[in-house]
């Protein structure tokens, strides 16, 4: 028994050869928004609390796609959603659709504090933003040249993909500076426990380059993306349409509380049984076991425990 | 393997006093639709097939909250939500915030098939419907007189209910009608007000491929915006390779209880039969929650469960089992 804590910055396919200058940044982030983590557990502020903390964190941090940094829809636009839920009451929240809330996860966290619903998605949800006075911003403060850039790509990626007569052009786009995946696929998520089992989890995500305006992926949806009751909080990341149907998180806990699976055993079994490449996730146990495992490439991850334990990587480690 | 079934839901949740004709239409249409899921299971046709059709009838039909018929938000529009799984490869779409498409679960099921997402919502989700064709109609023709009066009931309970459990004793002293005294309570409101009747079909083939659908018009007097557990997989609705399940009741309560995937789940990893995961999920991960549920399996099994007074349903299989059913 103890407090760990997780989180991660997106799971997907990381180039190994992923450059120092985009790499370290994106280290120091997590390795800050850790302490943060562990600060506040430290201080005995409630795993609800301390999710959101962080996560605000990493969506105020712009090389990860969530908030400040969030990729494009196919139109150039910004629509954020967020999750965040209460493992023993199983209070959740969740927003999607957001253009101008610059903490999407507070928002959410507002939606299961302050109305009777679960979920509000869009116009209804960004009202509901301005009743609430949460801090709101023009669209474009999401907005990095860097996912320009990506869209830009993306979009010229489907045009040739339409065109048969010219084959795709693999080579060229692996070496363009920011084509190749290092945080296209980006989410962010944390999740929680303290010394009394009490657990949290909550995500946040821009969803994916070029998606459709409207498109909702898994990070909202309560089972899928983010899960937390009184065994285990999960954060899930990876391709969203996958993570829907495999309902992730849910899953995990399910294992834990149906078949008596260990957090370990149970949340590899689920990334394992998911398409190669599609999942990645974090999760904390009541008893204060954290797990961090993923099918991808690579995931942004960091997590702690009150025994002293800390980590943070990228890719699989050297040891697995 | 037990060959093909199929069951329909209208809603879980029913108010006691519900006039007996209005009983007689519910029965009437619960009837119609399984009739029309029947002859396509004899047809052969594949279980999402038969799921989709079947729920574009009970859109169609305005007696429940789906498509036509479907509740108001606080702005006296409709917003409907909806969505669709296939349980052999569980692929699935939703869709939510619709105002013109006049039957969502059609455009669920485009996004599966048409789309590279599962989900899409509110103007994206309208554009989409746009760029396939599919039949819109005026926000209007949704619009019933009779929802037009609970909404007005709605907003004058409202107006002395800040929070949604205050108890049904705190409605009875005050004179808002008579839709208003019904004792039972979901969501803060008056059953009769509150307007539960979320649609459903689950059907099994006689391949024993399962599939599911749900469609709602939401709560009478939400929230815009707001979206409940009918579009989200795991929720209100799923299917594997073992069962298809879908949910109605408190949204809320289906939603934080992931109680589709959770019948499904109990099968799965705990090993119970179908009825048993239902009894299960509907005891165990309510909560205080009200809801009801219809599931098949793949062995051609049907089955129920609600915890609230009544719930419209309708069963068939096979081998010539038919009920349709609101009380205990």
């Amino acid at each position: 028994m103890g407090w760990a804590i997780a989180l991660h910055g997106g799971a997907g396919d990381i180039s190994l050869s992923l450059p120092a200058e985009r790499r370290l940044p994106r280290e120091a982030a997590l390795h800050h928004c850790l302490q943060l983590g562990v600060a506040a557990l430290k201080a005995q502020k409630h795993p609800l609390d301390v999710v959101e903390l962080v996560v605000r964190e990493l969506e105020n941090h712009p090389n990860f796609n969530a908030g400040k940094g969030s990729v494009l829809t196919s139109r150039g636009t910004v629509e954020m959603e967020a999750c965040i839920m209460d493992g023993n009451s199983k209070k959740c929240g969740a927003v999607s659709g957001l253009t101008t809330v610059v903490n999407a996860i507070s928002l959410a966290r507002l939606v299961m504090d302050n109305t009777p619903h679960i979920y509000l998605g869009f116009d209804g949800a960004e009202a509901f933003a301005r009743e609430q006075g949460v801090e709101t911003v023009d669209s474009s403060h999401f907005i990095t040249p860097e996912n320009i850039e990506r869209l830009k790509q993306a979009k010229e990626a489907d045009r040739v993909q339409m065109d048969y007569t010219q084959p795709i052009q693999k080579d060229e786009k692996s070496e363009s500076p920011t084509g190749n995946g290092d945080s296209q696929i980006g989410t962010v998520g944390c999740v929680a426990v303290d010394k009394n089992g009490n657990l949290a989890t909550a995500t946040s995500t821009g969803g994916f380059v070029n998606k459709m305006v409207g498109r909702i992926g898994d990070t909202p949806i309560i089972g899928a993306g983010t899960y937390a009751n009184n065994l285990c909080a999960v954060s899930a990341t990876g391709k969203g349409e996958t993570i829907i149907r495999g309902t992730v998180a849910r899953d995990v806990a399910a294992l834990m509380e149906y078949k008596g699976l260990s957090l370990k055993e149970a949340a590899a079994y689920v990334v394992e049984c998911n398409p190669r490449g599609d999942v990645g996730l974090v999760a904390v146990s009541a008893k204060g076991e954290v797990t961090m495992p993923f099918n991808t490439t690579g995931m942004f991850r960091a997590c702690a425990t009150e025994d002293g334990y800390s980590e943070v990587g990228i890719w699989p480690s050297v040891q697995d | 393997m037990g060959g093909w079934a199929i069951a329909v839901h209208g809603g879980a949740g029913v108010d006691p006093n519900l006039p007996r004709e209005r009983q007689e239409e519910a029965k009437k249409l619960l009837t119609r639709c399984l009739q029309i899921g029947i002859s396509a299971l004899r047809s052969n046709l594949p279980a999402i097939d038969v799921v989709e059709l079947v729920v574009r009838e009970l859109e169609t039909d305005p007696l429940f909250n789906s498509g036509r018929g479907s509740a108001l938000t606080e702005n006296g529009t409709v917003e409907m939500e909806a969505s669709i799984m296939d349980g052999p490869k569980r692929r699935c779409g939703a869709v939510s915030g619709l105002t013109t498409v006049k039957n969502p679960v059609s455009l669920a099921r485009l996004v599966m098939e048409k789309s590279p997402h599962s989900y899409l919502a509110f103007s994206g989700a309208e554009e989409f419907a746009r760029q396939q064709g599919v039949e819109l109609v005026d926000n209007d023709y949704f619009i019933t007189e009779e929802n037009v009066g609970m909404l007005k009931l709605a907003k004058e309970a409202n107006s002395i209910l800040f929070d949604y459990r205050i108890p049904a004793a705190g409605l009875e002293s005050c004179s808002v009608g008579a839709a208003a005294n019904s004792p039972l309570v979901m969501n803060g409101l008056p059953i009769s007000v509150y307007a539960p009747e979320t649609v459903g079909c689950v059907a099994v083939d006689g391949e024993g491929r399962c599939a599911a659908a749900t469609s709602t018009g939401g709560l009478m007097n939400k929230k815009a915006g707001r979206i409940g557990d009918s579009p989200l997989i795991g929720s209100g609705t799923y299917a594997g390779d073992l069962c298809g399940i879908s949910c109605t009741g408190e949204g809320e309560a289906i939603i934080r209880g992931t109680l589709a995937r959770d019948v499904a789940a109990v099968m799965e990893y705990k090993g119970l039969g179908l009825q048993e995961s239902v009894d299960f999920v509907v005891k165990e991960r309510l909560d205080e929650g009200r809801a009801g549920l219809i599931a098949v399996s793949r062995d051609g099994e049907v089955a129920c469960g609600f915890n609230t007074n009544g719930m419209f349903r309708g069963f068939a299989t096979e081998d010539g089992f038919m009920e349709v059913g609101i009380w205990e």
